[in-house]
């Protein structure tokens, strides 16, 4: 296997009992993402996007099948395997930005740091305001969620995602509760990532915001139905700045 | 992970949320305030009792008549009894080791004087009662031995009759009618204040006995025989001597018990407070049940706290939680906020037994163990009462948690 894939599933299967039925959420699935990577996974409501987000996402066990993240087996593991592996590798950021409420951006962002006990030290309230930085929010450390806008709340999202240095972005419909123009900033925000080389994989149902991804996975009853590389990319920096001209 | 880690994550979801973590606290803070008022009015009470039980004089030997363990035997009326003056004048005579001896004879009489009319006991003693029970002079003097062999009719006034009877002049020099008998005041006692039991003690009025046997009471037995042996050392074996000396003098048999018993502080001591351990021990528990309560109301808003931030638990999770560290943080959570609600409680405790003193002039002591023993149990109830809510919380799925509204 290739050490630079980031993640390798193959003949994923996930089916859920519901009374006597079966239902085939993920009915057999192959993909791998490599690192430097940018996926956007489509797929209307149904189609198994969300259950492959989760075990992705290593919040849910596949029923057969297997999946490496960074070259670690995760079919089979304990709950407490999957929470230290989602601690250490992986980034979330959801559609409705999962804030503590009554937290500051900072104590938000540093949550993760609390979690870890792979003894990366680190003074967790610099690498906190550091990464606060990285998503251009080093001035609203203090702020409770409740005093930001909804973009810069996600960026508070975003920059926790960041703090542990994770191998792979993982976003769950990161712009769905954002304006369009808040959106193509948090694109712009995960292009600049990924271009200094973090994975990124987003679920989205948007074609717009898809297209600022490199490549697109399509998802159709638990299948994949089209993988193909992104021709026309956006360029969410320079659409920003039309927008910003437009206004003005 | 680490245990600071751990506190300051806890202390952070308390400080979130500071009105509803001080009301969920509110119980085990009264609790702990309830337990040590309790203990402390408790504690207070016993250090009274035997403060003055001191007050009676260390050495102090009280021989009463009946037996103690009368071993199911019942004596009839006007079997022969008990303690008679002789007894005393025996014990005086032979006891090596107390050093005085004084029969206590016992009636009631009106005393009349100073225009007044008081009801109080009247004591017929010798004129070393003073000396066993340490007792000084407010003015004027005791009975003295020339009284006693001539039975003179004089008598000293305790503190609360001499207040009544005389409350503008000093009594002494005065005369009490006691049954018809005028009586010379000669001295009155120094205020002793209340027994433990909380009679007055200054409510008497003190004669020779010699003079009550012949002008009040007639010849009856005496109340008691007091005692008072030379040193706090030598009490025990005083009071083996005295026993014998008593047996001597009943001319009591081998097969025969005591027909009387010989007591010391100590033993009127225990008496006296192991009543109030057994009050203190019920007001504790009564306090106790509130700090269960109090646990419940932990538990109570724990579990609701669970429900309203499932999707923190969801959160937490999913960064990277593991299910044990959610149950340690709503564990510490519920310990915390017990532990502090403990702290306050103490606090509450100090103040309200401050208060207590203050209003009522119970003397009131709070003891290290006790707020000891009232913070490690509240911390229990916190470990007890919070297991369930945050197991309920770890085993959650971090899907679900992070799915619910």
């Amino acid at each position: 296997m290739n050490e630079r894939d980031v993640i390798r599933i193959e003949g994923l299967t996930r089916t859920y009992v519901m009374g006597t039925n079966q239902v085939h959420a993920l009915a057999g699935i192959d993909l791998t993402v490599s690192a430097g990577e940018m996926v956007a996974v489509m797929g209307a409501s149904g189609s198994g996007k969300s259950t492959l987000m989760n075990m992705i996402g290593c919040l849910d066990q596949p029923t057969s099948g297997s999946y490496e993240l960074d070259g670690e087996q995760v079919a089979d593991l304990g709950r407490n395997r999957l929470a230290d592996l989602r601690n250490r590798r992986l980034g979330f950021v959801f559609q409705g930005f999962n804030l503590l409420s009554r937290t500051s951006a900072q104590e938000n962002v540093e949550l993760p740091l609390l979690y870890d006990r792979s003894g990366r030290g680190g003074d967790s309230a610099s690498r906190a305001r550091r990464a606060l930085e990285r998503v251009g929010l080093g001035d609203r450390t203090g702020h409770l969620p409740n005093e930001l806008s909804g973009g810069q709340q996600q960026r508070v999202a975003i920059a926790r995602a960041l703090v542990t240095e994770p191998s792979l972005l993982l976003a769950d419909e990161p712009t769905g509760n954002l304006d369009t123009r808040t959106s193509i900033e948090v694109l712009a925000l995960f292009q600049e990532l990924n271009d200094q080389g973090l994975t990124v994989v987003m679920v989205t149902h948007e074609k717009e915001i898809a297209r600022y991804a490199k490549r697109i996975v399509e998802l159709r009853d638990g299948l994949i139905v089209r993988d193909v590389p992104v021709h026309d990319r956006g360029h969410a920096a320079a659409d920003l700045g039309r927008i910003m001209e437009g206004a003005a | 992970m680490r245990p600071d880690k751990l506190i300051r994550i806890a202390m952070r979801s308390i400080a979130r949320t500071k009105m509803r973590s001080m009301l969920t606290a509110l119980g085990i803070i009264i609790g702990v305030g309830a337990v040590i008022v309790m203990v402390a009015i408790g504690h207070g009470a016993k250090s009274r009792i035997e403060q003055s039980i001191q007050n009676l004089g260390t050495n102090m030997v009280v021989i009463t008549p009946g037996t103690s363990a009368s071993g199911g035997v019942s004596r009839g009326a006007g079997s022969f009894n008990r303690l008679t003056t002789d007894d005393a004048e025996k014990l005086q005579r032979e006891s090596m080791l107390l050093s005085e001896v004084t029969p206590v004879i016992m009636t009631f009489s009106r005393v009349r004087g100073g225009g007044g009319n008081w009801r109080a006991p009247i004591y017929g003693v010798a004129p070393n009662f003073q000396d066993i029970r340490d007792w000084g002079m407010a003015s004027g003097q005791f009975i003295g031995a020339a009284d006693l062999r001539a039975r003179r009719k004089v008598c000293v006034l305790g503190a609360t009759v001499a207040e009544n009877l005389f409350p503008e002049q000093d009594p002494v020099g005065q005369e009490v009618i006691l049954r018809g008998v005028p009586f010379d005041v000669i001295g009155v006692l120094e205020d002793k204040g209340q027994t433990a039991d909380g009679s007055d003690q200054d409510d008497m009025v003190i004669a020779p006995w010699t003079t009550i046997q012949d002008r009040l009471a007639g010849r009856q037995f005496i109340a008691q025989i007091l005692g008072s042996a030379w040193s706090p050392d030598d009490v025990e074996a005083a009071m083996d001597e005295a026993a014998a000396i008593m047996r001597e003098s009943h001319e009591l048999g081998d097969w025969e018990e005591d027909d009387f018993t010989v007591r010391n502080q100590a033993d009127l001591a225990e008496a006296a407070t192991g009543t109030t351990e057994v009050m203190t021990l019920l007001l504790a528990a009564i306090a106790g049940i509130s700090l269960l309560v109090g646990g419940i109301g932990i538990m109570n808003i724990m579990l609701v706290s669970v429900t309203e931030r499932t999707r923190e638990i969801g959160i937490r999770m999913a960064i990277g939680a593991r299910p044990g560290d959610v149950l340690t943080q709503f564990l510490v959570e519920a310990v915390v906020l017990s532990v502090l609600g403990g702290l306050l409680g103490v606090g509450l405790g100090y103040a309200g037994s401050w208060v207590v003193d203050y209003l009522t002039g119970w003397p009131t002591v709070i003891d290290a163990t006790t707020v000891a023993l009232a913070l490690g149990f509240s911390a229990s109830v916190g470990i007890f009462f919070g297991f369930w809510p945050a197991r309920k919380a770890a085993a959650l799925s971090p899907i679900d948690a992070l799915r619910f509204e």
